[in-house]
């Protein structure tokens, strides 16, 4: 039994990358193992945790629910691209420290690629826009205050940097 | 949790599609926005031979909006129907009923076609098809097109009256008609889980602001969506006078909802009584408002 | 500057890295390796008859596949009973592979082992087994039944039986002061099963090294001592030859320090036998299924009191469903039988329980270890005290809390760390004045009845505990200063997100009188520390704190001595500030520490410059002396243990408002207060966040999470779907208040904070819900749907005795 391998190319965090997979390949699997991009984590795979959320082509995703495959010749970035290229975090990732809004970690990466998204279609979020905006990411650690801060703090950083 | 092996077809053009469909069929699954097919792959509840991916076909993510009503493509996003502010006015439970699916980031990706099509009882687009009286529009290599109507689309739970072979291509929900107005509510455990029961309400007004037509779609109480018309119950009385209670028992006792892990089947009953008087008030509200505002 | 780090609110060292994507979690990590997956039982109870692998050895990329009859030596034995106790007569354990019978869903049967995790779940699918079902035990009282046993040679299903007993003051037993006293009531509490569920799931990844007979083994665990020590048993190798490391951990609250697990032995074990490097990463599924759950208990009360609501006499009997097995012995339900007392003197006290055998998979602790259901019971049972006698709630609490005076305070009880239970301090009226100032208690009856007018149900609870925190046997520091003058921390127990990190690093940076930028603590590393014990029972703080600090003032004693030799000054004047050393009044006379620690290794090579000033030419001083003083040790580093003869108590006062919708049942928890005693605090942010995370999971216990079996012992609902952890939608902003009582019994005076959050929420919510609805709540969780079936059953017993005893008087 032989399993069929594709080609899978894609943009990520701008980069150019691609390797050869089974088309049942994850794209969350894809990313970490495949790539060794290993920010990206994975809680459920069935699409509830929210852990592996990307931003395909600037829309947040669940990489669990998606096979490499199908995002070839896409633009993927992961929480190893939200920094600045420079490397300086980007002004969620400096909130979600600032305002201790991760414990173990394990669901940051998602939460930051969604909050990302979230900023960029509403710079300034209500409260009600939080919540709904976050309402798809578990963390078992913070009980969420800090992270509802945090969206907060971030959108103040952004209109800062402006 | 990995899904297992299958053999892989993205089609680019709606022909290649049905080509690829016709040559699988029973063994072919179709992949739309993968946030129903994927997570019973990744559990090994589903096995497919071949997995036929629509989403490189362009010219389904289409969303056409007119006097008569809304037709979707089957690759339009739930996403973007839900902030497609033309359809919202020419049949806006469309959109009242996307908002409560799950959460952003799926409907991201999710599809309304492909919602429709897995057929899931606890479902709010269904249901939404189901009330407004909307069809499936589906496509084959062999059979050409034909128009499925709500009604027969959905023969059973997770089981959609489609053939081997065939695609669901589009679906149609029919515009709003004259001083008519929707809502939508549901009871879910959690913001965005599927609904324990839910109600989409439909309600049209004649010249003299009575009801005219009254109608409900119920999810979570059958294996199909379940649709009741209450125009006689409520007796064509303007809003303010109609014994909403009374529709609403009336579409209580009509439902015989069974119990999940989540609810019984009395608490179910009894939220669709709850649930039926909301969206029918809201609904007839949104008419007179409709009305007033023009 | 640097000595006031200590209870600061300093942001945390490790988030740079995890806000950036370069956490070392465990399945990062071992990219290449092989990977195993698990053939699981499908069967709560059931006979392995055989196992036919023939159709799993054509997939590509298959390595092997094992079973028990595969598993030589100790491999092959049952796993380790961690914790015996003398009333556990029938403690039970599995086989790393079910060797004949299965009795859970999920308990693994063989394993597989291929090139990736794709293709070893493909095999794993294909290898048939043939079973012989059993009738399952599902239920606690289905098991208390014992129509069917769970192992055939435990009667009874009973594991252990334990009874402690403290008569009152005036001699008597608690059955005999219940039957004296002035009101006794009598019912029926529940709570059901719940899971720690992080995040992460577990994961193993091992890699054996051939030419030096060695073992390194990465574990998603919240002990690698004494992982490594189970290693090296079971697989015959000298401990030194076994390294364990637990990487970043997403998250533990208690299932990830059961161990070994079945898989932290095979992985190993495989790794050795195919000297190659193999990982399991445990999925969601195989979490739900085959680590731990815990919380399910059902209790039986009897309580005799006075007018006032002092209690008289408390007789608890209860049942602990315990799973199919009990590596971690009894400690659940010893946690319970004896935190149940919580802030309170009870008179007579009697506690029995019995541990039941269930096919369903081991409890185990999650965070709050018992706790949760022993403050449910109590303080279930003071509502229920003040509803009898009509008095407010908090004032039947206060007739029994111990007071400021009485510590330490005897409960005259056997704790779980086998010793007397004595609070060592707290200030208990005042936590409860706190928490009825934080929610407003004595104005919220207007509140309630405003809501009422138009139509809103409101409700309010409260429920306050004691935790014992910081239990033994001990925890060890290292603190070394290197030549650049960086200062390495470490300590044997492990970090889930506590952010040990940041904390020790404070400790240390107060104690040493360095910048805190110039440390780095090392957690859960055999390399780095091999005596540990473990991150549960809210423990670290006080354990390796304290060992972290005794090091540091070790480490500093030592650096002033040989400073002050540099400096011809007595150590006496000498005090380090921002990393040097330098005589007190006279700031021209220092030395960096960095220098001090080069001068404390007495060298013959040089490798740079900083050495050379420690080479045997450069060093002046006397010649008569040996380089090394008597009594010295090269180097300026050391290790510090801190074993405390007792458990420091924690306490605190939550509560809560909730609204409960008249037509849907819905319930919506408008406010939460919580108040909080953990003594000194060293980083109040952590601590919030710790309780605030706490509370979140309570509130998933009591309004959506519950792990729901069939009667065939099936978990229906073995999802992230269906289990309803609470997504930030669910979860109110959290109110939190401190007080600081510091504990007499170490240096540093605090106490532990890791369990608080959740252990009385259960108590507050189910109060809260009783006070909106006027229906007596008495299980939990509580769902819609129940708490319909409530309003329903209630409204029909209304309708019989026509409305004239409809329960008890609605609290208007
Ligand atoms: C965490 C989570 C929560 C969710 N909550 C909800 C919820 O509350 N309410 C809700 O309604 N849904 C919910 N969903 C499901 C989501 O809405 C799905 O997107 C939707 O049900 C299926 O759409 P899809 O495009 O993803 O279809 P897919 O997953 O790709 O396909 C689903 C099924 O339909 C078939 N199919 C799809 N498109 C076609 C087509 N054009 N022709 C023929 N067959 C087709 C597929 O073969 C498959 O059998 C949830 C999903 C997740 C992961
Ligand atoms: S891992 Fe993708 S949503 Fe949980
Ligand atoms: S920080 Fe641990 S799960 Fe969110």
């Amino acid at each position: 039994m032989t399993e069929e391998r594709l080609d899978v190319e894609m943009t990520v965090n701008g980069v150019p990358r691609g390797a050869r997979v089974p088309a049942r390949r994850l794209l969350s699997d894809f990313l970490r193992h495949d790539l060794g991009l290993t920010g990206t984590h994975v809680g459920c795979e069935h699409g509830v945790c929210g852990c592996c959320t990307v931003l395909l082509d600037g829309e947040p995703v669940r990489s669990c629910l998606m096979f490499a495959v199908g995002a070839a010749g896409h633009a993927v970035t992961t929480v190893e691209g939200l920094a600045a290229p420079g490397g300086s975090p980007s002004p969620v990732q400096r909130a979600f420290a600032e305002c201790h809004a991760l414990q173990c970690g394990f669901c940051t990466p998602g939460f930051l690629c969604t909050v990302t998204a979230l900023l960029r279609d509403r710079p300034r979020p209500t409260d009600d826009e939080v919540m709904a905006g976050i309402s798809g990411n578990l963390c078992r650690c913070t009980g969420y205050q800090n992270i509802v801060k945090a969206v907060h703090r971030a959108s103040e950083l952004m209109a800062e940097a402006e | 949790m990995k899904p297992p092996p299958f053999a892989y077809r993205a089609p680019r053009t709606l022909d290649e599609a049905l080509a690829a469909l016709a040559e699988y069929g029973a063994d072919a699954k179709v992949l739309a926005g993968g946030q129903s097919l994927i997570p019973l792959l990744n559990m090994r509840l589903a096995a497919p031979a071949v997995i036929v991916d629509i989403n490189r076909i362009g010219a389904l993510d289409t969303v056409f909006v007119d006097a008569t009503g809304v037709r979707i493509g089957a690759l339009a996003r739930q996403r973007r129907v839900e902030r497609a502010t033309d359809a919202a006015r020419v049949q806006p439970l469309i959109g009242q009923a996307l908002r409560h699916i799950a959460h952003p980031v799926i409907r991201v990706r999710g599809t309304v076609v492909g919602s429709l099509a897995h057929a899931d009882p606890a479902a709010e687009l269904p249901v939404v098809l189901a009330v407004l009286g909307g069809s499936v529009e589906v496509a084959s290599a062999a059979g050409g097109r034909r128009a499925i109507p709500a009604a027969e689309f959905f023969a059973g739970a997770l089981e959609p009256a489609l053939r081997p072979g065939e695609l669901a291509v589009g679906a149609f929900f029919p515009a709003l008609g004259p001083r008519a107005g929707t809502a939508f509510a549901e009871t879910a455990r959690r913001h965005g889980d599927y609904g324990l029961a839910g109600v989409a309400a439909v309600v049209a007004l004649d010249d003299d602001l009575r009801v005219a037509a009254a109608r409900i779609g119920c999810l979570g109480v059958a294996a199909t969506p379940f649709v009741l018309d209450l125009t006689d119950v409520l007796g064509h009385r303007p809003p303010d006078s109609c014994d909403w209670s009374a529709a609403a028992e009336h579409a209580k006792r009509a439902v015989r909802p069974e119990a999940d892990i989540h609810a019984g089947g009395d608490y179910r009953r009894h939220l669709i009584g709850v649930l039926t008087e909301r969206t029918l008030r809201a609904a007839a509200a949104a008419a007179r408002d409709g009305v007033i505002d023009d | 500057m640097t000595t006031k780090l200590f209870g600061e609110p300093i942001p945390r060292r490790e988030d740079p890295r995890l806000v950036t994507g370069r956490g070392r979690f465990l399945d990062d990590l071992g990219g290449r390796a092989l990977a195993a997956a698990f053939v699981r039982s499908p069967h709560a109870h059931a006979r392995v008859v055989d196992i036919d692998v023939a159709g799993a050895l054509d997939v590509e990329g298959l390595v092997a596949v094992y079973t028990w009859d595969d598993l030589g030596g100790r491999v092959g034995e049952p796993l380790p009973l961690l914790i015996p106790h003398p009333a556990l007569t029938h403690g039970r354990t599995g086989y790393p592979l079910a060797r004949d019978v299965v009795r859970h869903v999920g308990e693994p049967v063989a394993m597989v082992v291929a090139t990736d995790r794709y293709l070893a779940e493909d095999a794993a699918d294909r290898i048939l087994v043939g079973y012989e079902p059993l009738p399952p035990v599902v239920g606690i009282e289905a098991a208390a039944a014992a129509d069917h046993l769970v192992h055939e040679d435990v009667p009874g299903n009973a594991g252990a039986r334990l009874v402690q007993e403290v008569p009152g003051p005036d001699g008597l037993s608690a059955p005999a002061a219940i039957e004296r006293a002035p009101h006794r009531l009598e019912f029926r509490l529940a709570i059901e099963r719940s899971a720690s569920m992080p995040l992460e799931g577990r994961g193993v990844y091992a890699r054996w090294d051939a030419d030096d007979e060695s073992l390194r083994v990465y574990s998603s665990t919240q002990t690698s001592t004494s992982v490594r020590m189970a290693i090296a048993a079971k697989l015959d190798l000298p401990p030194a030859k076994v390294e364990v490391i637990a990487p970043d951990v997403g998250g533990g609250f208690g299932v990830k320090i059961v161990h070994p697990w079945p898989e932290e032995i095979l992985v190993p074990w495989a790794a050795r036998l195919l000297g190659r490097e193999v990982k399991w990463t445990e999925d969601r599924r195989e979490h739900f299924t085959s680590s731990a759950h815990e919380r399910g208990q059902v209790h039986f009360v009897r309580v005799g009191f006075d007018d006032e609501g002092r209690i008289l006499g408390l007789d608890v009997r209860f049942l602990h469903d315990h799973g199919a097995y009990t590596p971690y012995g009894i400690i659940v339900p010893i946690i319970t039988s004896t935190q149940l007392l919580g802030p309170y003197k009870v008179g007579a006290y009697r506690v029995e329980f019995t541990s039941l055998y269930t096919n369903t998979v081991q409890v185990t602790p999650y965070r709050g270890a018992g706790r949760p259901q022993g403050v449910f019971c109590m303080e279930r049972t003071m509502d229920r005290v003040a509803v009898h006698l009509g008095r407010d709630r908090t004032l039947v609490r206060a007739a029994n809390l111990i007071q400021p005076g009485d510590f330490p305070y005897d409960q005259g009880l056997t704790f779980q760390d086998g010793r007397p239970l004595i609070y060592d301090s707290g200030d208990y009226p005042e936590l409860l004045r706190m928490v009825k100032e934080l929610i407003g208690w004595d104005d919220f009856g207007k509140a309630q009845t405003e809501a009422a007018v138009r139509g809103r149900r409101l409700g309010l609870g409260l429920a306050c505990y004691v935790e014992g925190t910081g239990v033994g046997p001990y925890e060890g520091g290292h603190v070394e200063v290197d030549s650049s003058g960086r200062v390495h921390v470490s300590t044997g127990l492990t970090s889930q997100g506590q952010g040990h990190q940041t904390v020790f690093a404070q400790i240390a940076a107060a104690e040493l009188g360095v910048p805190i930028e110039d440390i780095r603590v090392t957690t859960g590393d055999t390399r780095r520390f091999r005596y540990a014990v473990g991150t549960f029972a809210s423990r670290a703080a006080v354990l390796s704190g304290n060992a972290i600090a005794l090091a540091c003032r070790a480490l500093r004693d030592k650096a002033l001595r040989i400073a002050a030799d540099a400096l011809e000054a007595d150590p006496r004047d000498l005090e380090i500030e921002d990393g040097i050393v330098r005589i007190r009044g006279n700031p021209a006379a220092s030395i960096p520490l960095r220098t001090v620690a080069v001068l404390s290794n007495p060298l013959r090579y040089a490798f740079d410059e900083e050495a050379a000033r420690a080479t045997q030419f450069a060093v002046g001083g006397s010649t008569d002396q040996p380089p090394v003083a008597e009594g010295e040790q090269p180097g300026l580093e050391g290790t510090q243990y801190y074993s405390p003869v007792r458990s420091t108590f924690a306490a605190g006062a939550h509560a809560a408002i909730v609204e409960t919708d008249p037509d849907t049942a819905e319930v919506r928890v408008l406010r939460y207060a919580v108040v909080h005693d953990c003594g000194r605090l060293i980083n109040p942010r952590i601590v919030e966040g710790q309780i605030h995370g706490g509370v979140a999971q309570g509130i998933g216990g009591a309004l959506y999470e519950r792990l729901i079996y069939d009667e065939h012992g099936q978990l229906l609902n073995a999802s992230f779907m269906d289990f309803l952890m609470p997504y930030a939608t669910e979860i109110p902003a959290i109110e939190t208040a401190h007080l600081e009582t510091p504990s007499p019994l170490n240096p540093l005076g605090v106490k532990g904070a890791g369990e608080a959050g959740v252990i009385p929420v259960s108590a507050v919510i189910a109060a809260a819900i009783e006070d909106a609805e006027g229906i007596r709540i008495e299980e939990m969780p509580i769902s819609p749907d129940d708490l319909f079936r409530l309003r329903e059953r209630a409204r029909r017993a209304a309708g019989e005795s026509s409305g004239a005893e409809a329960g008890e008087a609605r609290p208007v």
